[in-house]
């Protein structure tokens, strides 16, 4: 099947490749295959757009080369946090520990 | 409730640390039931476990830890993937919200887990010092970070609980494909009805407001008007619905653009084609060309609006392509929307 991708050229990914250790905690956690690993010693950044800001590299990084806006991408949630409304079902963008979808 | 209390808490297990609850691993009825009632919107935010440890099967020292969140969905679709298997599973408590949200949100996080791992005395329950954490819960933890805190290194498992059994059988190694988030048909499919109660409870309220406006503004007696239009406002109302919330999720990959908002866009004006030929067909004589065009605004736009909810159970947008696309898109549903209503009211009032 086709992969499904999202809007072009949004995602706010950065990989400092000086940085990169080469450890590849990145290829295993991102769940949309986002990396690849260049020469078997850096990790690069092969599908940008298939990013979805998730977290899970930043977090897993051992050595902080990896930084994303991480968050939801919920239209709900972003009006949630619009109408400053936290303990709805889904959330809010920064919704207190205890609300999520 | 008492941990040893629910009903899906078969026995007890003798352990060094004490008896742990054993969990069964096939579901019964009563869970099957609870599956159905939670995808049907009931209950959701509530459908929970007591977090702490669990055994399936029958768990040594040797066997491996499995983790996860309170969401009892969750716990349940665990649970089922060990039929056979001996393995431990420690719950941590993410106020009933599965793994990945959870991770999202930072309650499955690297804090909640090495406290989960030291309440339930793991260092003292099992020889080796490993976790198996399921990978969606990674945006919530620091492997790293649970390491240097707990002792214990974090494995990530698999993206689907159902892979486990080949994940563990290969010495705790995942096949590529398992380590992808795919987003196939049945996946798409079992969040219609959700989307639908949601969209139902938004809507409900505005085809009651619909139809009371046209029993006003109507050339004959209230009643009478309701009795004429109101089918028809249900009606419409229904084909925006059912376009955003049925028809965008099953044809996610087939419908043009990108932009939820596009596609749920483009499934309404589907939608409200096939409502006109209906609405120019049947209507003896009030085929008004006004509503027409009202509910060619009207339809689109109440798909579009609940396309773009269905980001929210999708599993690849981003937050930053959520927030371009509704700046774009929002202000056009709002005027769409607008705009059919004032021409179906105006409409109402032509004899």
């Amino acid at each position: 099947m086709k992969r499904l991708l999202y809007l072009k050229g949004v995602a706010t990914l950065r990989l400092e490749q000086e940085a990169c250790i080469g450890c590849g905690m990145c290829l295993t956690v991102c769940p949309q295959e986002v990396f690849a690993m260049a020469h078997g010693k850096k990790v690069r950044v092969s599908e940008p757009d298939a990013c979805m800001e998730c977290g899970a590299c930043m977090m897993n990084c051992p050595v902080g080369a990896i930084w994303v806006q991480s968050g939801v991408g919920c239209a709900q949630a972003v009006f949630n946090t619009m109408l400053g409304r936290s303990g709805e079902a889904c959330g809010s963008l920064e919704g207190k520990p205890g609300s999520g979808c | 409730m008492a941990i040893a209390g629910q009903a899906f808490v078969v026995g007890e297990l003798e352990t060094p640390i004490g008896r742990v609850p054993q969990v069964a691993a096939v579901l019964a009825w009563r869970d099957r039931w609870g599956t159905l009632l939670v995808r049907l919107g009931f209950g959701r935010m509530r459908y929970t476990v007591e977090p702490g440890l669990y055994g399936v099967g029958a768990p040594q020292k040797d066997s491996p830890v499995l983790v996860t969140a309170n969401y009892k969905l969750s716990f349940d679709h665990l649970r089922a993937a060990l039929a056979g298997l001996d393995a431990w599973v420690l719950v941590l408590d993410t106020n009933g919200i599965n793994v990945w949200c959870a991770a999202g949100k930072g309650t499955f996080g690297t804090a909640a887990l090495c406290a989960q791992a030291a309440a339930s005395r793991l260092g003292q329950l099992v020889r080796h010092r490993r976790l198996v954490v399921p990978q969606l819960g990674a945006p919530g933890i620091a492997a790293h970070s649970v390491k240097g805190q707990s002792g214990f290194a974090v494995v990530y498992g698999p993206v689907l609980a159902r892979h486990l059994p080949e994940f563990l059988a290969q010495g705790m190694q995942a096949a590529p494909a398992m380590r992808r988030k795919t987003f196939p048909l049945v996946e798409r499919a079992v969040l219609i009805p959700v989307e639908l109660v949601i969209a139902a409870k938004w809507v409900l309220p505005l085809a009651v407001v619909l139809a009371g406006t046209s029993g006003l503004f109507g050339p004959a007696s209230f009643w009478e008007n309701v009795r004429e239009q109101g089918g028809w406002i249900v009606a419409g109302l229904a084909s925006g619905i059912l376009a955003g919330t049925v028809l965008t999720p099953l044809l996610l990959p087939v419908l043009p653009g990108r932009a939820f908002s596009l596609k749920g866009g483009v499934a309404g004006l589907l939608a409200a084609l096939l409502f006109l030929a209906a609405f120019f067909s049947r209507s003896e004589g009030a085929g008004n060309p006004l509503a027409g065009l009202a509910w060619l605004l009207l339809i689109p736009a109440i798909a579009s609006f609940f396309g773009m909810e269905f980001t929210g159970a999708s599993t690849y947008t981003s937050l930053s392509g959520v927030k371009k696309e509704m700046r774009i898109a929002v202000p056009l549903q709002a005027a769409a929307a607008l705009g059919g209503l004032f021409l179906l009211v105006w409409a109402g009032r032509v004899p």
